[in-house]
């Protein structure tokens, strides 16, 4: 027997074992959808409250006749990289107006999020520098640091002092370090303190990276994220982000007002040998861009929805990320609660995200739902219903 | 093995025997063998060896680390060169 195959059926005989019988380890397939917060799997209706649809915007009638538009006018997709035939003028329109959003002099779009961070982190650093990350940063973030060839460093979660350790022992080596931090964490939902993590990058005058992810749409007067939220935009040095959440497509950027940023686009490989994304992505993401910016009515949709949703779980007892947000994470002391829960709660047609060790935080496993701008007050409180009976009857 | 050498080792052992419930550490056998490590524990298990040798340990420098033993040769060969 082939040992590279061996490897493959013990991976897959793990994840299997994790699972209850008759579900799909590759996931659930999504038969038809009703609209951005419904849809049917299998024989199920579905609400949907595990989804990053944040804004609700992919069914926003502005992004699909743009979309439809640059179907009909520019085809399907560009077949080829941004350094060659896959350059539109569509995609370098995206690139100056996610520049003027966040005042920057510079924007790079990505063909997906998580292209965006191993694009912009292993273009940033090389062998001999340090990437210092918070433990919980996204696979993304880990993956664009192993092909950066630099030392990863880790600091404990959200901890400024823990941050602090590890700059001082690294010396002189701070002046080439680049931290790396997210505005909104997708397991708890929690929010970097980015105040202490800035004055720290300029003590050690190291560089400050934020993936705005999970945060882009939902934090800020006009969407930009923590950067905007905490008024320290003009303090960090990269912004990374994705089109997949509050956007509503696919995608990923990168901006900053250093001006090595176009420089990227001569070293970064996973911008380089990739195609460039299709003009419809790029036409609904500028309407999107638009929507969101302007969006002052759905973010404080989105966070009443969230509001409303934290506090009930809260009020029936359950254990939750320190911060009320779009991402409420319900934390069980064992993957069978969690797996006892999550069923739960797809019998009654919700569907909600579980996560496992060791993907969830030590001696846990999560619930996690996703609260949209789209959600109406009565699908909330259907899954208040649902957990507030479920807790009883499970007896978490 | 000079005298710092079998003391970091000796020391990491002492860290791990606490970490794995006072279970003894055969320093030729592996971390992950001896207390049941999945890869997360294994990179909280660097941070909580970083503060107590006071020592930056890049995950990416563990790639060739078999045994105890030879994390402790890491531990020794990183803080001579601070």
């Amino acid at each position: 027997m082939n040992t590279l195959l061996d490897r493959l059926d013990a991976a897959a005989a793990e994840r299997k074992a994790m699972l209850p019988d008759g579900l799909d380890a590759f996931g659930m397939p999504v038969e038809e959808i009703y609209s951005s917060t419904e849809a049917r799997v299998g024989n199920r209706r579905i609400l949907f409250f595990g989804t990053n649809n944040y804004l609700g915007l992919t069914f926003s009638p502005e992004c699909l006749k743009a979309a439809h538009d640059a179907l009909d006018s520019e085809g399907t997709g560009t077949t080829g990289s941004r350094m060659a035939n896959g350059n539109y003028t569509g995609h370098r329109a995206l690139e100056r107006e996610f520049a003027e959003f966040y005042q920057c002099r510079s924007a790079m779009v990505f063909t997906t999020g998580y292209q965006a961070n191993l694009g912009a982190i292993s273009g940033l650093a090389g062998p001999g520098d340090v990437l210092l990350i918070d433990s919980d940063c996204h696979a993304s973030i880990y993956d664009g640091c192993r092909l950066s060839g630099a030392d990863i460093v880790r600091f404990r979660h959200n901890d400024v002092a823990d941050m602090d350790k590890r700059l001082r022992r690294l010396g002189e080596r701070t002046k080439s370090t680049l931290i790396i931090v997210e505005g909104i964490y997708s397991m708890l939902g929690d929010q970097a303190p980015l105040a202490g993590f800035v004055e720290l990058k300029e003590k050690y005058q190291s560089l400050l990276l934020v993936d705005e992810a999970h945060s882009l749409g939902v934090l800020g007067a006009t969407g930009q994220g923590l950067v905007e939220a905490t008024g320290l935009l003009d303090r960090v040095d990269f912004i990374t982000g994705t089109f997949s959440k509050s956007l509503g497509s696919i995608g990923g950027y990168c901006v900053s007002n250093h001006p090595q940023l176009d420089q990227l686009r001569y070293v970064s490989r996973p911008y380089i040998f990739t195609a460039s994304s299709s003009p419809t992505t790029i036409a609904s993401t500028r309407m999107a861009l638009k929507l969101l910016r302007d969006g002052v009515a759905l973010r404080e949709q989105l966070w009443r929805n969230a509001k409303q949703l934290y506090a009930s779980l809260a009020g029936f007892g359950y254990k939750l990320g320190p911060d009320p947000g779009p991402v409420v994470a319900a934390i069980l002391e064992s993957p069978a609660q969690a797996l006892a829960l999550w069923r739960g709660l797809l019998e009654d047609g919700i569907y909600v995200n579980m996560i496992l060790p060791p993907a969830a935080p030590e001696n846990t496993a999560l619930v996690r739902c996703s609260v949209s701008a789209a959600h109406t007050s009565e699908q909330i409180e259907r899954v208040c219903e649902s957990f507030k009976r479920l807790r009883r009857e499970i007896g978490l | 093995m000079t005298n710092t050498n079998n003391e970091i080792l000796q020391q990491l052992c002492r860290h791990l025997e606490q970490q794995g419930g006072g279970k003894a550490i055969d320093p030729d056998r592996t971390l992950l063998e001896q207390l049941a490590l999945d890869s997360v524990k294994v990179l909280t298990l660097i941070m909580e060896i970083e503060d107590e040798f006071d020592v930056t340990i890049p995950i990416n420098a563990l790639a060739d680390i078999q045994s105890v033993r030879d994390f402790s040769i890491l531990i020794g060969k990183i803080k001579s060169q601070q």
